[in-house]
């Protein structure tokens, strides 16, 4: 069971696999059993922290005994780690993906030398993001979000190309600068109000107008978590990043990475610290609608399969952004839904992608061409991503983007209703083309003996494809008041919406 | 005036840091305008805490200090974390240019266009 003395177990597991793995990393397999037993492990611990959760409830751990000096000053000095219905709910996605991930890798992974690399820095990049989520201290976010990102960069750079150490470059400066914004902005609001705790600059804050110092903050904020989520002005490192790492890293920072260090640090930032004000939304309202646009349009003239996949990722942060930026109860729930949704079917497609690299060892859907007799497996799973990615009813993606629509109407956004309509449209034409080029059509010569991929690949995919299946029955209402419901209430009840 | 002078001179030399990222072609310019940033930004974590005629933060059992007459402790904390994961970020940066030179032979990142679209 979760109580408050083992919340820190969900950064203490990984980290300490992190560094195990480098200890022992003579011992044979000692990498790949770490990686998937402490994933399974955080795993398990976020389905049960969401069964635990009642509607409204936190489970609060004070990190380091400081009693004495905490009653002399009359405000909380030591880092809190804070669970609540949305932090439960992004635990839940980050650990599913990081465990499927990290079965995969078992066999991708071979690949590459040196595994141990790979698992410990993946390990790493699993602590510093469940740690962005735990925590509930302005600047031990900041410091997680570190660790997350330099562990990221590191595994954008692991191929060692010249592609990879160039986009990892381009990826580390605007990654670093994006760091500093959000220090500056931490920093800005300490010395505005006197603490770094959450709770208690919230409750800070809510007793004031916005003075102008305020909206520098949130200019610093969409800044850098926006270019930490990859919204369209700040989108620029995404498209080299993500296709240049590892197919299983491009799975995480695309399924997750994103979205626990930019999407929703902008929501708990945004709606809990500083109760939604009207300006924000209208700005997450905007950029989310460009996101979708230029996301979607240029996905349409690659021809690299997981260069295709990172604008993707683009536009689809860009619908989520929307759902935020509306920020009515429904809008948010479809916001969140499509968050979960869009990191398995991402998750999904990219781990094809990296199914497809590893047996026809190529990413140009120019040179691809009737794989589906030859790998039943990967054809069916990255149709079935392809479909809830693109909308198409009974898979889950149709539900989150249908919610998002509906929302969009009923708060009288018509324009934008009909914007997301449009780049849903989009978003089945650039499927179907990588649908068509890599698996339909003549077999090439150069393909005639290939073969599906080895087991535990395969168990990550068919696992994956089920969720993206049947992901719609979370909205049923017993299912949705326990896992989506939740982490819409914590929104809402803070922004009193 | 006076006393805002030391923060515009913080943001003058954050501004020369994002300068040097934004318009220098040289790998090694760039990651020193990152480092030149950071510092800026380090630098008005301490400004932040500083307080005029401010003890330093010791309690004594001598005399009656209230917290109110000292320099704020918490940003020394922090600035020290902020540094350390600075380092991190350099030595990091430092080790992809040197795998960069090695790769293309120059430090000229206009020459590097392996990555378009």
């Amino acid at each position: 069971m979760i109580t408050a003395s083992t919340i820190p177990l969900f950064v203490a597991l990984p980290l300490a696999g992190a560094f195990l793995t480098v200890l022992l990393k003579r011992i044979k397999g000692i990498p790949d059993t770490f990686g998937v037993m402490v994933t399974i492990g955080t795993f398990v611990m976020s389905v049960f922290a969401v069964i635990q959760l009642e509607i409204g409830q936190r489970i609060i751990c004070n990190i380091g005994n400081w009693g004495g000096f905490q009653e002399v000053l009359g405000k909380i000095v030591g880092i809190q780690l804070v669970v609540d219905g949305l932090t439960a709910f992004m635990l839940v996605v980050v650990n599913l993906i990081a465990f499927l991930v990290a079965v995969y890798s078992v066999n991708y992974m071979t690949r590459y030398t040196e595994k141990w690399q790979f698992y410990s820095l993946f390990l790493l990049m699993l602590a510093g993001m469940n740690g962005v989520l735990i925590t509930g201290d302005m600047f031990n976010l900041f410091v997680f979000v570190e660790i997350a990102s330099i562990a990221s960069y590191a595994l954008v750079a692991f191929g060692t190309g010249k592609r990879e150490l160039e986009a990892s470059f381009k990826y580390a400066v605007m990654g670093s600068i994006a760091s500093l914004l959000i220090l500056l902005g931490v920093i800005l609001l300490y010395s505005n109000t006197g603490t770094l705790n959450m709770a208690d600059m919230t409750r800070i804050l809510a007793g004031r107008d916005h003075p102008a110092l305020l909206y520098f903050v949130f200019a610093l904020f969409l800044a850098g978590f926006g270019l930490k989520a990859a919204l369209v002005p700040f989108h620029a490192w995404l498209p080299d990043a993500h296709p240049s790492a590892p197919a299983p890293i491009s799975a995480m920072l695309s399924g997750v990475l994103i979205k626990a260090l930019g999407v929703y640090v902008i929501a708990r930032v945004f709606y809990n610290l500083f109760g939604f004000p009207h300006e924000v939304s209208l700005i997450l309202m905007t950029l989310g609608a460009i996101s979708m646009g230029v996301g979607a349009l240029v996905a349409l003239r690659q021809w690299d399969l997981k260069r295709l996949l990172a604008y993707s990722s683009i536009s689809q942060v860009g619908f989520i952004m929307l759902g935020l930026g509306i920020g009515t109860p429904l809008a948010i729930l479809g916001a969140l839904f499509h968050l979960f949704n869009h990191s398995m079917f991402k998750s999904l497609l990219f781990l094809d992608s990296g199914a497809i690299e590893y047996a026809a060892h190529t990413r140009d859907l120019k040179e691809m061409g009737g794989l589906a007799k030859k790998m039943p497996i990967t054809n069916g799973s990255t149709i079935i991503g392809a479909m809830s990615l693109a909308g198409i009813p009974p898979f889950a993606g149709f539900w989150s983007k249908l919610i998002i629509i509906v929302a969009a109407v009923q708060a009288s956004h018509m324009k934008l209703a009909a914007w997301a309509v449009l780049m849903s449209i989009v978003t089945i034409a650039y499927v179907l083309k990588a649908v068509r080029f890599a698996f339909l059509g003549e077999l090439k010569k150069q393909f005639a003996n290939i073969t599906e991929v080895p087991a535990f690949m395969r168990v990550s995919l068919i696992i994956l494809a089920l969720v993206c299946l049947f992901g719609g029955l979370l909205l049923i209402p017993d299912l949705r008041n326990g896992f989506l419901g939740q982490a819409v209430e914590v929104l809402t009840r803070v922004s009193g919406v | 005036m006076d006393a805002y002078l030391p923060y515009v001179l913080c943001l003058v030399l954050f501004c020369i840091g994002i300068y040097a990222v934004i318009s220098k072609r040289n790998i090694i310019k760039i990651i020193i305008g990152v480092i030149i940033a950071e510092y800026a930004v380090n630098l008005f974590l301490i400004l932040v805490a500083y307080k005029a005629g401010g003890r330093s933060p010791i309690f004594s059992r001598t005399q009656e200090i209230l917290p109110e007459a000292m320099v704020d402790p918490l940003p020394h904390a922090l600035v020290l974390t902020s540094i350390v994961i600075g380092l991190a970020t350099t030595a990091f940066l430092i080790a992809l240019a040197v795998r960069l030179y090695g790769k293309y032979g120059t430090f000229d990142i206009s020459r590097m266009r392996e990555l378009r679209g």
